[in-house]
């Protein structure tokens, strides 16, 4: 069977699954930008249980593989009377694992901004947390998007895990039209072309945007 | 069916576990070793001088960067057979982390060699030494303490993808589970353990390799000896 013939037959298949894998991918990153936000400053804060927290937190969920973590919410949360769908435990999961490496990133982040501009706000007296909304936040984007634009395209690898606990992505109609036509050439080679697509045509682009537009805002656009 | 933890069915697996384990150490280590041979090769067409090769090393190892390595198990399991070439899950499993994680191991060494002061070369250049001695003898030293971190947080990388290995039927630790936990309906203490072990092997190595950051750092000036 033809490349052409393949794709016709198998096409629409496909497409449906990319529009699921990057529902996931919207979703799991709203999340996990959230969770990287509050625990990456509980990470920094004074008082010694909200950062032991933040740090238990994020130890644990660097620490083991993200695959764990997925079948663990999907097959052993429902033990504990919690059963999510595949979709929200995949999710969950994601958000979960890559608000502890984001979280990372934006405790640095908050760390590297100049101590000059932490001095100046104290200075003029303002409160810890006007001084962090309105000087010290709005500086750490463009020192955090670089490395957050890597950790968005490995999340973007990362929802193909997802297939694995029944949701039906793009990974599980490749595994699924694999199985019944055994034209692993066409389907897996396809499913990486469109994952290769989305990253390179669509993502990195939309990231790169992103770092120009916050450099620009804090007056350091060289670009 | 008892919902809670059970105590007596974690000890009862737990030699099936550990034994499983070793599996997965014995991956990681396999893979790492590989991914460390091919990222070398991955910097050669870096570095060669023509540009078309360049160009085409390049857009391989964003290509494999970019792409799930779960479907490049997947590839790798099922087309190599349509090609004749039939290969345990073991190998297809090695070959394809070894392929992955090689493509990133390449940019640390890149980011290794550039971190090496250009006034190096430019002396090595003066004093009139083969590019081989350069390489050998005062790029080399340098660079490989600035690539220890990157290599080693690959290491622990590699070690949490492994799990991903069982979806073509390698049997480590996470397949390991998933089998216990079929036969035994229970997915409750296989899982968690699975967790466990992979915490307690992951975070010492994460914090060893920190320490390690650090000294390097240190022993190249960029922070002070507190």
């Amino acid at each position: 069977m033809g490349y052409i013939e393949f794709l016709s037959e198998h096409g629409v298949t496909l497409l449906l699954g990319t529009v699921t894998t990057l529902k996931v991918l919207i979703c799991s990153i709203i999340l996990y930008v959230i969770i990287s936000m509050i625990f990456g400053l509980m990470r920094l804060s004074k008082n010694p249980i909200i950062q032991g927290a933040a740090t238990c937190y994020i130890e644990f969920f660097r620490g083991t593989s993200l695959l764990v973590q997925l079948f663990w919410v999907y097959y052993v949360l429902p033990f504990f009377g919690v059963s999510l769908e595949a979709f929200t435990a995949g999710v969950v999961a994601l958000g979960l694992n890559f608000g502890a490496y984001g979280a990372e990133i934006v405790r640095g982040g908050i760390l590297a901004v100049p101590k000059g501009q932490w001095e100046a706000a104290f200075a003029l007296n303002f409160s810890p947390s006007k001084r962090m909304k309105n000087i010290i936040i709005p500086q750490i984007f463009p020192i955090i998007l670089p490395p957050a634009a890597n950790l968005t395209v490995e999340l973007l690898k990362a929802t193909a895990l997802v297939a694995l606990v029944t949701v039906v992505d793009l990974t599980f109609e490749a595994r699924q039209i694999n199985s019944i036509t055994w034209l692993s050439v066409q389907c897996f080679g396809t499913a990486l072309l469109i994952y290769y697509f989305i990253a390179r045509l669509a993502l990195v682009p939309f990231l790169r945007w992103l770092e120009v537009l916050a450099a620009r805002k804090v007056g350091k656009a060289g670009v | 069916m008892d919902m809670g933890w059970r105590w007596d069915f974690a000890y009862e697996i737990l030699p099936q576990m550990l034994i499983a384990t070793f599996n997965t150490i014995i991956a990681a280590g396999v893979g790492y070793a590989i991914a460390l041979v091919v990222g070398l090769f991955f910097l050669l067409g870096q570095r060669t001088p023509s540009k078309i090769i360049n160009a085409i090393n390049r857009e391989i190892v964003e290509f494999v960067r970019s792409t799930p390595l779960l479907i490049q198990l997947f590839f790798v399991y099922f087309v190599l057979p349509q090609f004749g070439i039939t290969l345990s899950a073991w190998v297809c499993g090695m070959i394809t982390i070894g392929l992955h994680f090689g493509t990133y191991l390449s940019e640390v060494y890149r980011g290794a060699l550039e971190g090496v002061p250009k006034a190096q070369w430019e002396a090595c250049r003066a004093l009139n030494f083969s590019t081989v001695y350069t390489y050998r003898r005062i790029v080399l030293p340098q660079a490989f303490p600035i690539a220890i971190p990157g290599m080693g947080n690959y290491l622990v990388g590699i070690f949490k993808d492994t799990p991903l290995l069982s979806t073509i039927g390698v049997a480590e630790l996470f397949h390991a589970a998933t089998a216990v936990g079929g036969y035994n309906y229970r997915y409750l203490e296989p899982y968690t353990m699975v967790g466990v072990i992979f915490l307690i092997l992951s975070v010492p190595a994460a914090m060893g390799i920190r320490k390690l950051e650090k000294k390097v750092n240190m022993a190249q000036g960029k922070i002070k000896q507190q």
